[in-house]
């Protein structure tokens, strides 16, 4: 589904939104000659590698959850490239598997020029001559219909320099990890292999291989168009720019607003009640308390008070008649049916905290139950071969240290929770079988 | 320099060959399979290191340059 964007007056003042339609042309899908008005022709540099410092100037950083810098990972792309005398593929990561989420499917569906523009300039950077563009095959709306459509329309046109694919990803959780998405590219199943070495220096074929988000291509096509200054009008002198945010409310409902890196967290949830929480960055995220949530802004250097972190951009606010603790139960199960079950310890591991989290929610839990969790949790950190495990725990810690009262109730055999229906989404279907992942 | 090892946890079926053979630095979860100790491996275990190594079945264990 793609969701209603949300912008305010204040936003224009700031040049905001950048990668999203403007207010007036709201949820207009902006094709190649809107574009081309509002953004102008895509600024080739002719060179490989100029755009590097460009991008190292602004500061900017991956938008799919990790945050790494962007020119760190062309630099080394280039740099293999030289190395191994081999010519390097960029591929444009649409996957959006974090079923929260809704932004990039947003961005794609209002705003694929840009991210093909993103494409064809990174590929330029590091001298790329082959372009992907992954992206998530189950939304209500038809972007791959549309991307091939202005994937047609800029070969025409002779705009882009690398022809582009496109390669659709299995709506599986894991099918966005860069290792998985590479296996599924290379015909093998969508899940995560081992590194060393890493994908920057043998990825898709052995080739020296870039990965980025599709908002992180966005940035960069603006980037190389306006320049690091303009980049850094907004957010933080640390953490620079704006960002996607999916944020949802109490009627669930995905919201896609374009912010500032750095804004009171606040200005995305709304006020919130004093004994509410809010979700941030996703099912590899961190629940936090209102109290903590009105103290933070949204950018890692606040976010790491609360053992939190932007991830994706996820901020999702829990309605008052739901339990935190049924809530991430429900989502814990669906992480440990995710997981490719291919490493002992995230096979042995998840499946018994999941259990464990399933009976804490149904009330009256064994004794060593929340002692269990930590173990478990210590065993597989930093033991699986991604970081599907981590992200796990740290959900899960999160939730039973912001929900500690809820967990006292359900040791009780009670629970507050007024409303039993299902409030976070989680996608009905999980793998079953090795096709699935295909 | 001192060699650190590093085991794939998708080749690791826990046979536990490793950890009999360097109990200094493997030791097995409760599932069975092995904890690494993140140090650098101390003087004196490198040919004990090694033949765990070659003891794996899945080759799954290796050497690396700290
Ligand atoms: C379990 C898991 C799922 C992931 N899913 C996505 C995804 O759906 N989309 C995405 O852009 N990155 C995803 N990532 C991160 C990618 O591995 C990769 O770091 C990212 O695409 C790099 O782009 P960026 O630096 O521009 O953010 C995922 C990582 C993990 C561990
Ligand atoms: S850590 Fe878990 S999810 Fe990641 S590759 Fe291993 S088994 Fe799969
Ligand atoms: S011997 Fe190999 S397969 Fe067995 S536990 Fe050690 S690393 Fe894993």
């Amino acid at each position: 589904m793609t969701a209603v964007t949300d912008s305010t007056e204040s936003d224009a003042a700031v040049g905001l939104p950048r990668l999203l339609p403007p207010p007036q042309e709201k949820r207009a899908r902006q094709g190649l000659e809107q574009h081309l008005a509002r953004h102008g022709r895509l600024p080739y540099r002719d060179r490989a590698g100029t755009l590097i410092r460009d991008i190292e100037s602004a500061g900017l950083t991956g938008r799919g959850g990790g945050a790494f810098p962007v020119h760190r990972k062309l630099q080394a792309v280039s740099d293999a490239a030289d190395r191994y005398r081999r010519t390097p593929a960029v591929i444009a990561n649409g996957a959006e598997s974090e079923p929260a989420s809704d932004k990039d499917a947003t961005l794609l569906w209002l705003s694929p020029h840009l991210v093909l523009d993103g494409l064809q300039l990174a590929a330029e950077a590091v001298g790329a001559d082959t372009a992907i563009l992954y992206t998530h095959a189950n939304r209500k709306n038809d972007v791959g219909a549309r991307l091939r459509e202005a994937i047609a329309q800029r070969q025409e046109r002779g705009i882009d320099r690398v022809p582009v694919q496109l390669a659709e990803a299995p709506a599986r959780f894991l099918a966005g990890q860069e290792t998985a998405l590479l296996s599924h590219l290379s015909g093998r199943a969508a899940v995560p292999t081992f590194m060393p070495p890493r994908i920057t220096e043998r990825g898709l074929g052995n080739a020296p291989t870039l990965v980025q988000n599709v908002e992180t291509l966005a940035h960069l096509a603006l980037i190389a168009r306006r320049g690091p200054r303009w980049f850094r009008a907004v957010g933080t002198e640390q953490e620079p720019g704006s960002m996607l945010a999916t944020v949802r409310r109490l009627d669930g409902q995905p919201k896609i607003s374009e912010v500032p890196l750095g804004i009171p967290l606040l200005t995305l949830t709304g006020e919130l009640r004093q004994d509410g929480a809010v979700l941030i960055g996703g099912y590899h995220g961190t629940w936090v308390t209102a109290g903590q949530a009105q103290q933070l802004t949204m950018d890692n250097a606040s976010l790491a008070k609360a053992q939190a972190k932007v991830g994706a951009g996820i901020v999702i606010t829990l309605p008052s008649d739901r339990c935190g603790i049924v809530e991430t139960a429900r989502v814990v199960r669906y992480l440990a049916l995710e997981s490719a079950g291919q490493c002992g310890p995230c096979l042995n591991a998840l499946p018994r905290i999941a259990a464990a989290l399933a009976e804490i929610a149904g009330g009256r839990f064994r004794k060593g139950t929340l002692e269990d969790v930590d173990r478990w949790s210590d065993q597989v950190a930093g033991r699986g071969a991604c970081h599907h495990p981590d992200g796990t725990t740290r959900f899960v810690a999160s939730a039973l240290r912001t929900f500690a009262a809820e967990v006292a109730l359900h040791k009780a055999g009670r629970c507050s929770a007024a409303s039993k229906k299902p409030f976070l989404p989680v996608p009905q279907a999980t793998a079953r079988a090795e096709t699935d992942w295909i | 320099m001192a060699d650190k090892l590093l085991v794939n946890p998708i080749d690791c079926k826990g046979h536990a060959a490793c950890a009999e053979l360097l109990p200094e630095a493997i030791t097995l979860d409760e599932w069975g399979y092995p904890v690494l100790d993140p140090r650098p491996l101390p003087p004196g275990l490198e040919r004990h290191a090694r033949a765990a190594v070659s003891a794996c079945p899945t080759l799954a264990l290796r050497l690396q340059r700290a």
